[in-house]
């Protein structure tokens, strides 16, 4: 799940895959701004099969948080 | 009693009545008040008398700051009508905290599941990299809590009938969510579907739509024939018009079924007299002034806004929302506010 997540990252923010760190960060990295936010988040609702929640759109803050939620989205 | 940022999340939306409400907000618009008068100096110097709220435009002139530049986590910007940018400094918790506020209000209006989301703009409205445009973050703010995003408009703002055709047929009879800008609503999804002789037959649709009256009365429509045009166009849609300013992301205003604007439970609004600044009774025309406990990386607790309106009743709407009610009567002619931002020449 992780690889994948970390392609959809690197994809949608048009960075290398390195720089796609468990701190990569919302609103630090200049590529992952708001409209970026949702452009990964269609892409991570389409390629996993899941809808998040709002509250969990808000809170994806970082790569690290991402991985956290889309695992409990998987685990549902 | 002293709400931590957790519990004030969980209070209903729109179920304390206004007296109780006031006691769980006044400790911490008072507490807002001291902090930023003791980490914004500029904002210090405009409060000898204390309370006085802060004139809108202050954010025009200068950059209005309670936190250490290091905390910037990003400074939204407002065209506005009058020219010069709004500047608000945003830190990571208070931009987290106005998401959270606004999505509990959206969820209030929503329901709790995302809704297919068809945005009555063009995705171009989203291209301006110098800073945000009060559409763009119009759009994003909203983009959270629908799915699937359309746009309805091509990039030279035509009407992108493909679009909205395929969209109402994925979601026939289903729930959708669409809004946008209701001078561009007005002027390119209305008038061009008009043109056309098209209708998009939705079932459920809920349209909520921003951005003030201005630009849309000067050509004498008022909102009765704005909803009845868009009925005509959209079948069966919910229209609800809403009221809020970048210096007071999150808590916005959105219209009830009854025409009523309502202040959620983290923000509230008074009508004042322009000059003394004291609070008018209900019924009468006056300045807006907006308190919000969620402004805190800034001094925007207290504000003293550009725009007139009427409260119309407290606790009593029909709708049974609890708290003000009221109705935006137009823009102050400028020399009117005196304000506190006067200091600062």
């Amino acid at each position: 799940m992780n690889e994948k997540l970390r392609n959809i990252f690197a994809s949608v923010l048009d960075i290398p895959l390195e720089e796609v760190t468990d701190e990569l960060a919302y609103g630090q990295h200049d590529k992952w701004d708001s409209m970026s936010h949702m452009m990964l988040i269609a892409d991570i609702e389409s390629n996993f099969d899941i809808m998040i929640d709002t509250d969990d759109i808000i809170d994806m803050s970082s790569f690290a948080k991402a991985q956290e939620i889309v695992a409990k989205y998987e685990s549902e | 009693m002293h709400l931590s940022d957790e519990e004030l999340l969980e209070l209903p939306v729109y179920d304390l009545c206004q007296n109780e409400k006031w006691e769980l907000l006044t400790p911490l618009l008072d507490e807002l008040h001291h902090f930023h008068k003791v980490h914004c100096e500029k904002y210090s110097a405009t409060q000898q008398l204390g309370g006085t709220p802060l004139a809108v435009r202050a954010f025009k002139n200068q950059l209005l700051s309670s936190i250490d530049a290091d905390k910037i986590h990003r400074i939204l910007k407002s065209s506005g009508t009058t020219g010069t940018q709004s500047q608000i400094v945003l830190d990571s918790d208070t931009a987290r905290l106005q998401s959270k506020v606004l999505s509990k209000i959206m969820q209030h209006w929503l329901g709790p599941k995302r809704l297919p989301l068809l945005i009555l703009d063009s995705r171009k409205a989203l291209d301006v990299h110098s800073g945000m445009s009060a559409r763009a973050a119009g759009i994003q703010g909203m983009s959270f809590f629908g799915r699937d995003y359309h746009f309805a408009l091509d990039e030279n703002m035509d009407l992108d009938l493909a679009v909205i055709m395929s969209f109402a047929d994925k979601y026939a009879g289903k729930p959708v969510f669409m809004y946008g800008f209701t001078f561009i609503i007005w002027q390119r999804i209305v008038q061009q579907l008009r043109q056309l002789g098209k209708q998009v037959a939705f079932s459920d649709a809920f349209l909520l739509h921003g951005g003030g009256w201005k630009k849309i009365s000067e050509q004498a429509v008022d909102k009765k024939t704005f909803k009845q045009e868009l009925s005509a166009c959209f079948g069966n849609v919910t229209v609800h018009d809403y009221y809020g300013m970048v210096e007071q992301t999150g808590t916005i205003y959105v219209e009830c079924e009854h025409g009523m604007l309502h202040a959620p439970v983290w923000s509230d609004i008074n009508v004042v007299d322009p000059v003394t600044l004291r609070p008018l009774p209900a019924h009468t025309v006056g300045v807006v002034q907006l308190q919000s406990v969620i402004a805190r990386s800034y001094p925007g607790h207290n504000l003293l806004t550009e725009d007139l309106a009427i409260i119309h009743g407290i606790d009593d709407c029909v709708c049974g929302r609890k708290g003000k009610y009221f109705t935006i009567q137009g823009r102050v002619a400028q020399a009117e506010v005196r304000g506190c931002s006067d200091t600062f020449k």
